[in-house]
């Protein structure tokens, strides 16, 4: 339960962009989020991977609002995948998920 | 001048039936006190002459005297012939009597005079004295009786359970709220050999240090009667009989003895004239009726037996008289019916629904009339294994960002045993590091060297992550919902979904600010929500 930085990597997944992220989104994610998602802004599509998330807070969500409302200006979609029950719960609350997919994986609660 | 000023004494017995009590003295020289101090007069409050001395302008010739009066005649018999008056601030403090001269003259100008005088300075002085008297007999007595009823706390305390039995399967709460002059409630709990466990409450007529005395007596005698007797009728039977010989006249104590086997959910009992204990089932809640005469009272009584079986869900609940017998601003009862009602309605906690009724009833403000004891078993409805019910723990951090992450990892260690799992806790913990951010970041604006204070409660099935800082950046509204398309078209900050994820992650959140600490409370029903769904 170490607290780790966010560490965000992206790749290319047969044309659509995934941003693989791994540590804990929280207020200490903004630079490395916000550069790896710089890198990816020309693509169709964003992918955020989750499954290396062990923790999130309400400011981590904060910045994931502010990705989520650059995809829409720049016109492309963003999606979710490996959210934990928890988290993917978190999202549906504060209704993320109405505005991006969420991809269903093996849960990782 | 000795002489005088016991005379004085003497004469200002006050408080009680005379006004005044007045003893003879004599003026003239050379002759030894002992022979010449008559006996006290006493003057009755209503005796006219009171009033007479009272107005008098200075001494009064007692064969002067026209009043129909017994203290005259008395003054008369006893040789009294002047009676000086000791009169302060238009009050008859005692007076002076004398008898006749010794020279057989009458008093003269003079003489009378010189009385008046002693009069007018001795009065003042006496008053004086009498008022300081008063004060320290009153502190004194206040004292004792503030200590009596620190001892019949500390007495009730120290015979009251400490720790509620762990019985697997069952709730078991317990509450106890003296009245300030305590009363003589109790309760209690104890294993059987044969793995069952009583279950006693009880209230000792009267108050204070007798009552404590006898409730220790009484709980001391069950214990010792209930590990020997296995039938709860016998139990009662044989310790009014112990009881009986001992116990100070007019007092007694009504008593609920039961033996509940926690595995079937079988409870056998029997009552000593106590408040009817409530068995709460889906249907409603029904009193458990059981015959017999309060302890103390007559020996060789018997006492009615009966049994139930409490179902999965069902609860038991006994308390004491101080909740049916409140009152209202109207002198209204509060009464059984009510009780009821509030029991059968309850879905949560009982015991908090019920003090909640009664606090409304009683207009909450006023003070406690009597001790207020209540117990409840419940029978929860799946057979859990018997972890840890009770917790009360404390922590603080230092308000630094990231530090709540550290606060959530605390408390996921310090709520380990009471086996909480999956999305139940995931809530939590979000909840836990929501709240400690904000305290960090809000209440105590980040400053390190001000720390977060953390305490964990689980109690009566309800588990409480109480988390206060100084409040310095302002009293926190109730959560709002987010609006995620003003966020996204940038036309609200990003940010703001703090409490409202606290909120929609635990059972309930509390707000509370108070001298200068914010509080932030978030419970846990530990035998509410099942896992994985809210």
């Amino acid at each position: 339960m170490a607290i780790t930085e966010l560490d965000a990597r992206v790749r290319d997944d047969g044309g659509s962009a995934v941003i693989e992220l791994r540590g804990d989104i929280d207020g200490r994610a903004e630079e490395s989020l916000d550069a790896a998602y710089t890198q990816v802004e020309h693509s169709d599509d964003v992918r955020l991977d989750f499954s290396g998330v062990s923790y999130m807070n309400s400011t981590g969500i904060a910045l994931i609002v502010g990705l989520l409302a650059r995809a829409r200006k720049n016109g492309h979609t963003l999606s979710a995948s490996g959210l934990s029950h928890h988290y993917r719960e978190i999202f549906e609350i504060t209704r993320l998920a109405d505005f991006m997919t969420i991809v269903d994986e093996e849960e990782t609660a | 001048m000795s002489t005088i000023a016991q005379t004085m004494k003497r004469a200002i017995r006050r408080g009680g039936e005379p006004a005044a009590s007045i003893a003879v003295e004599p003026v003239a020289d050379g002759l030894l006190p002992d022979k010449v101090v008559a006996p006290a007069v006493e003057i009755a409050q209503n005796d006219p002459l009171v009033a007479f001395l009272q107005s008098a302008a200075g001494a009064v010739e007692v064969d002067r005297l026209d009043l129909d009066s017994p203290a005259v005649t008395a003054l008369r018999e006893a040789g009294v012939a002047l009676v000086v008056p000791l009169v302060s601030q238009g009050e008859l403090i005692g007076a002076l009597n004398l008898g006749p001269r010794l020279s057989d003259q009458q008093y003269s100008t003079d003489d009378r005079k010189l009385l008046d005088s002693l009069a007018s300075q001795a009065a003042p002085a006496l008053q004086v004295a009498e008022l300081v008297r008063k004060q320290a007999a009153e502190a004194a007595s206040r004292e004792r009786i503030e200590q009596e009823l620190k001892v019949a706390t500390l007495i009730q305390q120290n015979f009251l359970p400490r720790v509620l039995p762990d019985l697997p399967g069952w709730q078991v709460a317990a509450y106890y709220q003296p009245a300030r002059e305590v009363g003589g409630d109790f309760y209690d709990f104890f294993p059987l050999e044969d793995g069952r466990v009583a279950v006693v409450i009880g209230d000792v007529t009267d108050k204070g240090v007798p009552a404590a005395m006898v409730m220790a007596a009484a709980r001391s005698l069950l214990r010792a009667s209930g590990s020997r007797i296995v039938s709860p009728g016998e139990v009662l039977e044989r310790v009014n009989d112990l009881l009986c010989p001992d116990i100070p006249e007019r007092m007694f104590v009504t008593c609920l003895y039961a033996v509940l086997n926690p595995i079937t959910g079988h409870l056998q009992y029997a009552n000593a004239g106590h408040n009817l204990p409530f068995w709460r089932t889906a249907e409603g809640a029904v009193e458990l009726r059981a015959k017999g005469m309060p302890l103390g009272l007559l020996p060789g009584m018997t006492y009615e037996e009966k049994e139930a079986t409490l179902g999965p869900g069902d609860a038991l609940f006994l308390y004491s008289d101080g909740i049916t017998e409140a009152h209202d601003v109207h002198r209204e009862m509060y009464d059984t019916h009510r009780l009821a009602e509030q029991i059968t309605g309850s879905d949560g906690e009982m015991i908090d629904d019920v003090l909640t009724s009664l606090a409304r009833f009683t207009g909450g403000t006023r003070e406690q009339e009597d001790d207020i004891t209540i117990v409840t078993l419940r029978r929860t409805a799946r057979g859990q294994s018997g972890g840890v019910r009770e917790l009360r723990e404390s922590f603080s951090i230092a308000s630094r960002p990231g530090n709540e992450r550290e606060a959530m990892n605390r408390v996921v260690e310090l709520i380990a045993p009471l086996g909480l799992v999956g999305e139940r806790l995931e809530g939590l913990k979000t909840a836990v590091a929501e709240a400690t951010m904000n305290a960090i970041e809000h209440g105590n604006e980040g400053r390190e060297e001000i720390a977060v204070e953390i305490a964990v409660i689980a109690a009566a099935g309800v588990l409480t992550v109480a988390i206060v800082d100084e409040g310095r950046g302002g009293p926190v509204g109730t959560a709002e919902v987010p609006d995620l398309e003003a966020k996204l078209d940038g036309l609200q900050k990003p940010r703001g979904w703090g409490l409202f994820l606290i909120e929609n992650m635990v059972d309930e959140l509390r707000v509370s600010d108070e001298d200068g600490r914010h509080t932030v409370e978030l419970v846990l029903n530990l035998d509410g929500g099942d896992d994985g769904d809210h």
